[in-house]
């Protein structure tokens, strides 16, 4: 990698002045950047790392019945403190990477990256969840555009991810073979005033709602709602590991399976 | 009850301490006074002309030593290949130029256009960013039957086309093979391919090149299996280094799995260099450049002919096979489609016709080698593959077709040149039977299905040729070496012995289950003998570790060398016994008169050889060190039935191993523990082919699979419990141990056997799908159930 320095602040407001500097980038986890820039693919000039705020970490229930997790809430400790109040989002943290990877990786670098195989971004869609910056909150609606891109502005980072918990949920990942990234990765959750549908890995515009599956799951929440539903091949992700038909076969397969499987 | 100690029991690998606990010594834990490191600029196009290399800007960065281009290596050797083929028409192969930085061309990605030495390793890459290369891109030669038809771009436009050779084994037999499968009752056809794989030792290469002026000698650390293998090539043909003024050690070693044993451009590089600049030079692979440096393995497209009569008796094999060399020759490439391929086209099976042609071709992609298996696996895959096809096509029980037609009487003569000493292939089959339950099956089956799954059921033998090899008959097939392997033992003073063995470990356990060899001739303990290995400096010239012939080669001079201090050490006790020689007898560490109470320790015998004393000095040197060199009679033919079963996801195409039985025949065993463990690892590596891994390059030579992201790995939860046994022996008639070799069987058999229990889950599932090719992942299963 190229020569950077390393600043680690204790408060969201020294990290986002440290932000402030020229070609300064955030370092959360570090599960997609360290590789990044041992490839000499990026260049910064200064790392601000995120893991010494603890005014960001840790996951606790709101006073309107929300499940808020700070945005450098380790994978690991989301799958221990979730699993309570969330327990199909628990169980998706619990399945991120590896051992390694759960525990360096966190919550925020996830959706702040939006990697299209990610996990997170499908959790955090079907929940219609909310990203709460240091300046705004963001609907989870109009938080991801795009395959590694969000709402997010310059030098902006996530400080926390309030989920409201639903009736039912679950995640069902089809892992890629080699990565064992989502090749294709289904959350549904089913509130009372009805169901969201979100898939990963899939598509090359990123996570995305799968509406029409919404609202055949809306009127009956049953595998059997799916029945005859798909998702068109057309701008799906073909790689080595599955082409747009495949992917868009398993989005239904995936579906159904949690469907199946919430509780 | 089970040995404790010597041949056939099972002690703990005590090498495994230091691994385990972080004290092995590897090469890249080597570091020597005053080293520079070394970055490799590599081409990033499949194949192109190198108009320019400027490298005036580079030289001037912080830290820049020196930067090598392919210019500071004319009138330098090339890489040699060490083996070479003879074509169908009696002409030898065609053998272009390897050249240690490339010259005038790149011929495929991650070829090394430029070599930037510096005091770091960052500096050296800051310099390698600012070379100015002007390299005109030119069409790649990627896909094999394209590369072979007319106005292909050429990989190497001295030699006129990209056909390294075509083979043909036994050309004579060629008519009637031919004339067998016109005749026959039934012909099953089966095209396939063997895709491409990727070693993938978990410890990538490094070399550390040193000088010495004050007495002219280079020293090459190396993560190598076979440190005297690397001498004689790189000395003698690329550097012109005599033998005594070059010493290579290749310490402790983190896998080789065969793309370890060649002789890489690094190497030559930094040994180079180092006198060039008078400093050290250390070159460490980081995972990208081992995917794209390292020889590949297998690569073979080929279409099978098996003829049966009307009594489905196998009465001829026809094999075509496109074999990738890749963009050059790399040291044993030549002999891995050829004589490591086709003289195991037989099988476990008495078929008199078999004819096999081979083309080897050039592509613009990285050297193809030996790995685990080297040639085997891909005779076995096709073999077994159109077995399974044939029996299903003839409504008869695949296990059934493959018991009649078994070889049964040994020795055997097949008609692709080997012979197949000892066996008994009826023996492993029925204990495979016993333990993969067959009779359970059905009920098996039942319940995967009631849970929405197919469940298939597969088996399949194998054959190999290990102990490699007769020095003799490898050089008439055009081996440029000798295959034979050393041992010196040396007997200290006070009894305790090191052993000197030309075989080299890179994970095989040799520092525990060689001295169980030695004090089971001697009756001492273990623990008075270690194992010396990969120093030239230290070990007689030996060739290595490769092949599965460390105990059944190695061990044998180990053997020879232990009965030579035997004798010698009986001289010794006679003497101090004051008995005749002939009545001396050797038990439990201590030579005794025959029928008499009298007896001498081992350990006094010993130092009366160092101490001579009391000692027949006029007969007798002092001293007790022994070195023997064993060069095999035949090779040794490991074999055995391996049965798997596996559960089909039908809605997602994902295929899990519920079950693996491998019943194997390795003659003698030494260390059952050690034993249990190659064919656990080599099944893992087997079923990682078979469903998981995959080298791809797209039309324009570029490495698809260039990281971990794409190139899938078998991991632990993607294999099962095995069940393994190894009891079925008949030991090998021609090593002093009996011993046959373990170390490949588990890659060369599991493929087909994983394949075939894909294939006969989907035909039970009413999917008529005739073969799959590796790996058989999720959408590639589940495209062929959508046709």
């Amino acid at each position: 990698m190229y020569s950077f320095d390393v600043v680690r602040p204790a408060t969201v407001a020294d990290a986002i002045e440290a932000l402030a500097q020229d070609e300064a980038l955030p370092l959360g986890g570090g599960q997609t950047l360290i590789p990044t820039l041992k490839q000499r693919l990026s260049s910064p000039s200064v790392l601000v790392s995120l893991s010494g705020l603890a005014e960001i970490q840790g996951v606790c229930k709101t006073d309107d019945g929300k499940l808020a997790i700070g945005g450098g809430t380790k994978h690991v400790v989301v799958a221990r403190e979730a699993a309570a109040d969330y327990p199909a989002l628990a169980a998706l943290a619990g399945n991120i990477g590896d051992p390694a990877v759960r525990n360096r990786g966190t919550i925020g670098g996830s959706l702040a990256n939006n990697d299209p195989s990610a996990c997170y971004p499908s959790a955090v869609l079907a929940s219609g969840a909310t990203v709460v910056t240091n300046k705004r909150q963001i609907a989870a609606d109009d938080y991801f555009q795009g395959m590694f891109t969000t709402a997010l502005d310059e030098g902006e980072i996530i400080t926390e991810v309030r989920f409201p918990i639903p009736e039912k949920a679950a995640y069902m990942k089809f892992e890629q073979p080699a990565s064992r990234f989502a090749l294709t990765g289904v959350f549904v959750a089913k509130y009372a005033d009805g169901v969201r549908v979100a898939v990963t890995g899939a598509s090359e515009g990123g996570v995305f709602r799968w509406t029409e599956a919404e609202a055949a799951l809306s009127s009956k929440f049953s595998p059997d709602a799916l029945a005859g539903l798909t998702v068109p091949a057309d701008g799906m992700i073909s790689d080595l590991h599955g082409t747009g038909a495949y992917r868009a076969h398993l989005v239904g397969v995936m579906t159904k399976r949690a469907v199946a499987a919430a509780h | 009850m089970p040995k404790d100690h010597g041949i056939g029991a099972s002690p703990k690998r005590r090498e495994d301490v230091r691994f385990l606990t972080g004290a092995g010594q590897y090469t890249d834990d080597i570091n020597v006074y005053g080293q520079t490191y070394c970055y490799f600029l590599r081409s990033d196009v499949a194949h192109g002309k190198i108009n320019r290399i400027d490298t005036s800007d580079a030289e001037k960065m912080p830290g820049v030593v020196r930067i090598f281009t392919g210019k500071d290596f004319e009138g330098v050797g090339g890489l040699p290949c060490g083996w070479q083929v003879t074509d169908r028409f009696g002409q030898p192969m065609k053998e272009p130029g390897h050249p240690v930085l490339a010259q005038g061309k790149v011929r495929h990605v991650g070829d090394p256009i430029a070599a930037v030495v510096a005091d770091s390793l960052e500096e050296a890459r800051n310099a390698a960013e600012a070379i100015v290369l002007d390299i005109e891109e030119l069409p790649a030669a990627v896909d094999m039957k394209a590369a072979l038809g007319d106005g292909a771009p050429l990989v190497h436009d001295d030699i006129g086309s990209n056909l390294c050779y075509d083979w043909g084994f036994v050309e004579d037999n060629k008519g009637a093979v031919d004339e067998a499968i016109k005749n026959a009752a039934h012909v099953t056809t089966l095209e396939l391919v063997n895709q491409r794989l990727v070693a993938n030792p978990m410890e990538p290469r490094v070399a550390v090149g040193d000088y010495s002026r004050a007495n002219d000698e280079s020293t090459l650390y190396t993560t190598s299996q076979n440190p005297h293998v690397i001498r004689l090539l790189m000395g003698a043909f690329v550097l012109g280094i005599p033998e005594h003024k070059l010493r290579v050690v290749a310490p402790d070693v983190g896998g080789g799995f065969g793309t370890k044993i060649f002789h890489y451009a690094e190497e030559a590089f930094v040994t180079f260099a180092a006198r060039k600049i008078n400093r050290p030079v250390k070159w460490t692979a980081s995972r990208s450049e081992a995917f794209m440096s390292d020889a590949h393995g297998r690569d073979h497209v080929t279409k099978i002919e098996l003829a049966l009569d009307k009594d489905n008796n196998f009465v001829a094999i026809r094999t075509e096979t496109l074999a990738n060399m890749g963009a050059y020759l790399s040291t044993f490439a030549p002999s891995v489609p050829t004589w490591l391929h086709g003289t195991l086209m037989a099988g476990n099976y008495k078929t008199p016709n078999i004819y096999v042609n081979v083309k080897a071709v050039f592509t613009n992609t990285v050297p193809v080698d030996a790995y685990r298996g080297a040639g085997r696996p891909e005779a076995t895959f096709q073999l077994e593959r159109v077995i399974d096809k044939a029996a299903r096509e003839l409504g008869v029980d695949p296990i059934a077709l493959r018991r009649q037609n078994f070889v049964t009487e040994f020795p055997y003569q097949t008609p692709v040149a080997v012979v197949y000493d000892t066996g008994d292939y009826n023996a492993t089959m029925n204990k495979l039977e016993e333990m993969a339950d067959i009779k359970g099956f059905a009920a098996r089956r039942k319940a995967s299905e009631a849970k929405g799954k197919l469940r298939g059921f597969g088996v399949n033998c194998y054959i190999e040729a290990c102990g490699i090899a007769p020095s003799n008959l490898v050089g008439q097939l055009g081996a440029r070496a000798g295959l034979y392997e050393s041992a010196t033992v040396r007997v200290n003073a006070t009894g305790t012995i090191s052993v000197y063995t030309g075989s080299h470990s890179h994970g095989q356990g040799h520092e525990t289950a060689f001295p169980q060899v030695v004090a089971e001739m001697l009756g001492i303990d273990e623990s008075m003998i270690d194992i010396v290995h990969g120093d030239t400096s230290k070990i007689p010239m030996g060739m290595g570790t490769y092949g599965s012939r460390s105990l059944a080669v190695g061990g044998s001079a180990m053997v020879r060398a232990t009965e030579k201090i035997i004798n010698k050490a009986k001289k010794i006790a006679s003497h101090l016994l004051e008995a005749s020689e002939a009545d001396i007898e050797l038990k439990d560490g201590k030579f005794s008169v025959a029928g008499t109470d009298k007896s001498v320790a081992w350990g006094d015998v010993t130092l009366a050889a160092y101490v001579p004393h009391n000692y027949p000095l006029e007969d007798l040197e002092p001293g007790l060190e022994e070195t023997a060199f064993y060069d095999p009679s035949n090779f040794t033919y490991p074999a055995g039935a391996y049965a798997c079963e596996v559960e089909l996801d039908p809605e997602t195409g994902k295929v899990t191993i519920e079950r693996f039985a491998a019943a194997d025949d390795f003659g003698n065993i030494v260390n059952p523990m050690i034993v249990s463990g190659q064919v656990h690892g080599g099944l893992a590596q087997g079923i990682g082919q078979a469903l998981l891994e995959s080298c791809a390059y797209d039309e324009n030579g570029q490495l698809l699979s260039a990281s971990y992201m794409d190139y899938a790995m078998p991991r632990a939860d993607d294999v099962p419990f095995y069940s393994v046994d190894h009891s079925c022996a008949t030991p090998c008639t021609h090593n002093p141990l009996g011993v046959k070799g373990c170390g490949e069987a588990g890659a060369i058999g599991s493929p087909p056997a994983v394949i075939n229990a894909v294939i006969d889950a989907l035909q039970s599932g009413g999917h008529k799908v005739e073969h799959i090719n590796m790996p058989a992942s999720p959408q590639r299963v589940w495209a062929a159930m959508h046709g």
